[in-house]
């Protein structure tokens, strides 16, 4: 079990290694968040009265689309330049492979949305910092990467790469979508947790239920 | 070329009966609603559609699992029928379902959960026929397709109750319909039995599409393997 948790380790450390080198996963995401938002500011006048209701939407639009951008990234490097054939003769189970790969995409998408939010927070004089909230984010954010890492892997090796992954995702992770903003939404109004347990127990639900498929066919995605 | 199968020819047939005995009941045996009227005479083809759909993306789903297992070809082209037919079925149930909104709710559509469940459905599975011809390699291709049936249908349920929270607990006045939406007439015996011939008329149907189907993935897969055969020949 040690050693499973050592060699998981070992793949997330390349992941940060890599990123630290290059810098060029993480600042992509970022510019293109910080884009996001910018085009939500003129598209949906982001006032102070619009502000409270949509800004939970916005975060979480900006959060998905820059995390498709990291999500495509992570697995697309491995495949050009042949790391995942590297990794694949590693004697080591494929689910070590899809963990690593999983919790170095979520600890990306958590560093942008570390980033995003004090620059939302400041530009939109908005406090969004709650405790409530930030479970909301990391719980979102596992689900999505959860099954986004899965997808990312098949989309690697798929002809139609570049179109395929935000049209396999979106549909899928629906629920994460809506239980986010909505609980976030409740927490920025300031709702009592009590009212908001039902998103957090989809967000709950969607985690397992979606780690513990992906462990499951993780296998079937790099038969080769 | 294998012949066409005696039994397939007699379920040809025997949809088609069927079908034109349902229409036949709908319209002449059913008696018109008293509240809406003739209109109401979608129902019973719009509900068979629709089961018919999900039972297809059912299939799917299942046949993912016994793909992923058995690694069989015959799983695949199984699953990639289902999710064709179904595709095509359950958008037939969602314009049936908007012609009836359109005179009772006074809207061909409204974000209401069943709606929009239905039409993420229609997204998912035309994602997975995008993802299918997406990959060329015909085995990789069967096993991300699996995968991706699977997911979809474990999805399907997760979105169907988080959008029917998000409805309830910020109520949007949906036409003030809600009642009628979820079948808010009660039937009488012979609307049930147009309702329940409808039903099986629409599960004939579709085991006959899918069985027509299954036979032209299996010819395509071996006009595949010929031309394969041809050309190693050939050098």
């Amino acid at each position: 079990m040690r050693a499973y948790f050592q060699a998981v380790g070992a793949v997330i450390w390349k992941d940060f290694r890599a990123e630290w080198r290059s810098r060029e996963n993480l600042s992509a995401m970022l510019v293109f968040a910080l884009l996001v938002i910018l085009i939500f500011n003129f598209a949906l006048e982001l006032d102070l009265q619009a502000k409270a209701s949509l800004s939970a939407g916005v975060l979480w639009t900006t959060f998905i689309f820059a995390g498709t951008i990291g999500l495509n990234r992570s697995l697309a490097v491995e495949k050009d330049r042949g790391c995942l054939d590297g990794l694949l003769l590693a004697p080591v189970d494929r689910s070590v492979i899809y963990f690593g790969k999983a919790i170095g995409n979520l600890v990306f998408m958590l560093l942008v949305e570390a980033i995003v939010l004090p620059v939302f927070s400041f530009l939109y004089g908005f406090p969004v910092f709650h405790p409530g909230f930030l479970m909301v984010i990391v719980l979102g954010s596992i689900g999505y990467a959860a099954v986004g890492t899965l997808l990312s892997t098949m989309v690697v090796q798929a002809r139609t790469r570049d179109i395929l992954l935000p049209i396999l995702l979106f549909p899928l992770t629906l629920p994460v979508i809506i239980a986010a903003v909505k609980a976030s939404q409740g927490f920025f109004q300031g709702l009592p947790l009590a009212e908001l347990s039902v998103w957090v127990n989809i967000l709950v639900a969607y985690d397992v239920i979606f780690l513990a498929v992906a462990f499951m066919v993780f296998d079937y995605v790099l038969e080769e | 070329m294998k012949a066409k199968p005696k039994a397939l020819t007699g379920l040809d047939i025997l949809s088609v009966v069927m079908i034109l005995v349902a229409a036949g009941l709908v319209f002449f045996y059913a008696p018109v609603e008293v509240m809406m009227g003739a209109v109401q005479k979608v129902f019973y083809f719009h509900v068979a559609t629709a089961w018919v759909g999900m039972l297809g993306f059912l299939v799917a789903a299942v046949a993912g699992v016994l793909y992923l297992r058995r690694n069989e070809q015959r799983w695949d082209i199984l699953g990639h029928s289902a999710v064709e037919i179904s595709l095509v079925f359950f958008l037939i149930a969602i314009i049936m379902g908007s012609i009836w909104a359109r005179p009772i709710w006074n809207t061909w559509w409204t974000w209401d959960p069943r709606l929009t469940t239905a039409a993420i459905v229609e997204l998912i599975y035309a994602a997975y026929l995008l993802l299918r011809s997406g990959v060329d390699d015909s085995e990789r291709r069967a096993r991300f397709s699996a995968i991706y049936a699977i997911f979809g249908f474990l999805s399907v349920p997760l979105t169907f109750i988080s959008i029917r929270l998000l409805r309830t607990i910020h109520p949007v006045v949906i036409g003030g319909a809600e009642a009628a939406s979820q079948g808010g007439f009660n039937m009488d015996a012979p609307m049930r039995t147009a309702f329940f011939f409808s039903l099986a008329a629409f599960s004939v149907f579709f085991v006959d599409l899918l069985w027509h189907r299954i036979r032209l993935g299996e010819l395509s897969a071996s006009v595949d393997s010929l031309r394969v055969k041809s050309y190693q020949e050939g050098r």
